[in-house]
């Protein structure tokens, strides 16, 4: 990879984590309404993976989607505006936190019915299929959703009807405060890729050069063998589920272990151990995102808020 | 004019549009090689071939969650729900996704769906499979729901919702495949959203759409002998309401009554009821009487399922007492 790629991949996950730590002050102003979930910790999953799609591939995700649309290339200020309810917004103030989309970007949303865009994902590629092309969709979903039946109705017709998905498990060790093998009959999510006789594999979430090259190779292959493909990513969310989470579910020691594998520190000693950059180059990029969070906060809250018409317009499209 | 069954028409539909878009495709149970349960895709996997016509697991979330993501991406699926039942295993699908993921990313694409599925009692097969659930889906808003009563509207209002942009689901009846009316020979479309008088009259109004258009035809037989002139009004779309050809209607006879096939509380005829007392309160003469299904499970035996649905009878009852 390109040093420019490598430190473009840098500055979107600083990137994401900061505009996140400036979302999570304006929540606790009050300032952003409904329910909020922060990526903190997962940033390498999404980063890394949307890298190795190519612009025509589809991305969707659930509701913890603010690092998938910066990924995909929504800027912060079109983020921070949907987080403030604005018309500026990516779904124009009518999605919030947990439905960002912009289709020009190939980012189909953050869905926030667990496990229910999965189904819609196989749609996608059965849509490009149908077209004749050979587009692949990337789902990404949590531990959680695979223990619904979706998750399962959208593999099996995936698999039956050879459908170019590449099924990405953020396995983040727990569904809301349910820890994974409280709740999962396995704990290795891929095993279950296993029934539907669906090539499968696993990788080291925190890490986003591995993430990128499990990607890359699970893309090719999905794309070449028009075969769906599950891709594990063993990751951990540094934050509660959702802004009002008591996190009585879990220990701070484990929670501060998994923090000494920041993916954002890990990759920070990779670039400098790969001298793609100094000390003083990411205290640059750094810099770059503090004025970039800064200039999307101005610009959310300077936006206006949606005309009262906007109430009943998009409804129909006729 | 010439006169083909409900099968027909809406057989009719489908392939006229398959042939004239080929974004068109139909996926569901048994809808290919079966050639659907009821029969109204016969030949279309021998003519069109599996990748338009697609058996689909009997999984009815990856059914319309699948056509829901392909219609997003730009293809037009018919999805075929074996039976409206069967909806409710959908249910995510057709009032939290269908219906609304257009709205919530703010318009940026089109969902031109149409689910078709098939509804009603009277067969014998038991509670959970003689259901008329149209009002539940009625009454969220983002998916207009379409049910016709007659051949001819069965084809151009299906027509209609295949070329709409917007997710329709288009409500059969299980009893009404053999019921024959006379279609237009040639292309011809209908208006989604518009009730339409199917029999002129002056004493009062029946408001009905569906098996109940079949049942109104007949009491209204039956009334005219006794001197009594029913007007029917059919609604055809439930979502969104079409009130002006009810409320003209209305201002006309001043008595009225509703008839459908799904349960009497919180049903299509609390509706227009309640939207003819706010809207022509002065003209109102006598109550407005529903007429609809008891409100228990439907049963197996035949006897006690017929008890259970509303009969001609019951219509023609309903009609001398708002006359009295």
């Amino acid at each position: 990879m390109k040093k420019e790629v490598l430190l473009d991949l840098y500055y979107q996950m600083v990137l994401i984590r900061r505009v996140e730590e400036r979302g999570a002050e304006l929540y606790q102003q009050g300032r952003i309404g409904g329910f909020m979930h922060l990526y903190i910790g997962q940033e390498a999953v999404s980063t890394g993976l949307i890298a190795a799609r190519e612009p025509r591939d589809r991305v969707i995700t659930a509701y913890r989607d603010h690092g998938v649309a910066t990924n995909c290339g929504i800027s912060a200020k079109e983020v921070m505006a949907e987080l403030l309810g604005k018309v500026t917004g990516t779904s124009k103030g009518k999605g919030g936190s947990m439905h960002m989309a912009d289709t020009s970007k190939n980012m189909w949303g953050g869905h926030a019915i667990v496990g229910g865009h999965l189904p819609i994902a196989s749609g996608f590629a059965l849509g490009d299929q149908y077209a004749g092309n050979d587009n692949v969709t990337l789902c990404m979903f949590g531990d959680g959703a695979t223990n619904i039946g979706y998750f399962h109705e959208a593999l099996n017709l995936a698999k039956t009807w050879n459908l170019r998905v590449l099924w990405i498990c953020e396995n983040n060790q727990y569904g809301m405060g349910t820890a994974v093998e409280r709740a999962s009959a396995v704990t290795e999510i891929r095993q279950k890729a296993e029934g539907y006789g669906m090539k499968n594999g696993q990788v080291d979430g925190m890490d986003v050069m591995k993430v990128y090259s499990a990607a890359r190779e699970a893309i090719d292959f999905v794309r070449k063998t028009s075969q769906p493909y599950l891709l594990e990513a063993d990751t951990y969310r540094f934050r509660g589920h959702s802004m009002g989470d008591p996190e009585r579910y879990r220990k701070a020691e484990e929670v501060k272990q998994w923090q000494e594998n920041d993916p954002i520190g890990i990759f920070n000693k990779y670039l400098l151990d790969k001298k793609a950059t100094t000390r003083k180059g990411l205290d640059e990029i750094e810099a770059r995102v503090e004025i970039e969070v800064n200039q999307a906060v101005e610009f959310a809250e300077a936006s206006p808020e949606p005309a009262l018409e906007e109430l009943f317009k998009d409804i129909y499209a006729e | 004019m010439s006169k083909i069954t409900m099968r027909e028409a809406i057989s009719q539909a489908l392939m006229e549009e398959m042939d004239r878009d080929a974004a068109v495709f139909i996926m569901g149970e048994e809808v290919g090689v079966w050639g659907g349960t009821y029969a109204v895709t016969k030949g279309f996997y021998d003519k069109y071939g599996p990748a338009r016509i697609k058996d689909t697991p009997i999984a009815e979330n990856a059914i319309i969650g699948a056509a829901i993501g392909a219609a997003m991406v730009g293809q037009r699926p018919v999805a075929e729900l074996m039976t409206i039942n069967f909806a409710f295993s959908a249910m995510d699908y057709i009032v939290n996704q269908a219906a609304k993921l257009r709205y919530m990313f703010g318009g940026q694409f089109t969902l031109p769906l149409v689910i078709r599925a098939v509804g009603g009692g009277g067969r014998q097969l038991g509670a959970t499979h003689s259901q008329t659930p149209d009002a539940i889906f009625a009454h969220f808003p983002g998916r207009r729901v379409v049910s016709p009563g007659t051949p001819e509207d069965a084809k151009g209002l299906l027509k209609t919702a295949i070329r709409s942009d917007d997710p329709i689901l288009f409500i059969e009846h299980a009893t009404m495949y053999q019921v024959r009316g006379e279609v237009p020979e040639g292309e011809y479309v209908i208006p989604i959203g518009k009730s339409k008088i199917q029999r002129a009259g002056r004493d009062l109004t029946i408001i009905t759409y569906c098996k109940g258009l079949e049942l109104s035809f007949k009491a209204a037989e039956e009334l005219s002998k006794e001197g009594i002139e029913a007007e029917i009004v059919d609604l055809r779309t439930l979502r969104p309401l079409d009130m002006e050809p009810v409320l003209s209607s209305f201002m006309k006879t001043n008595r009225a009554i509703v008839v459908e096939e799904g349960w009497k509380s919180f049903g299509i005829g609390s509706e227009v009821a309640s939207r003819i007392y706010e809207q022509a309160f002065d003209f109102v003469d006598a109550p407005i009487l529903r007429v609809a299904q008891k409100e228990v499970p439907l049963p197996y035996n035949r006897t006690l399922e017929q008890a259970a649905l509303p009969q001609v009878a019951d219509i023609t009852a309903a009609a001398r007492e708002v006359l009295k």
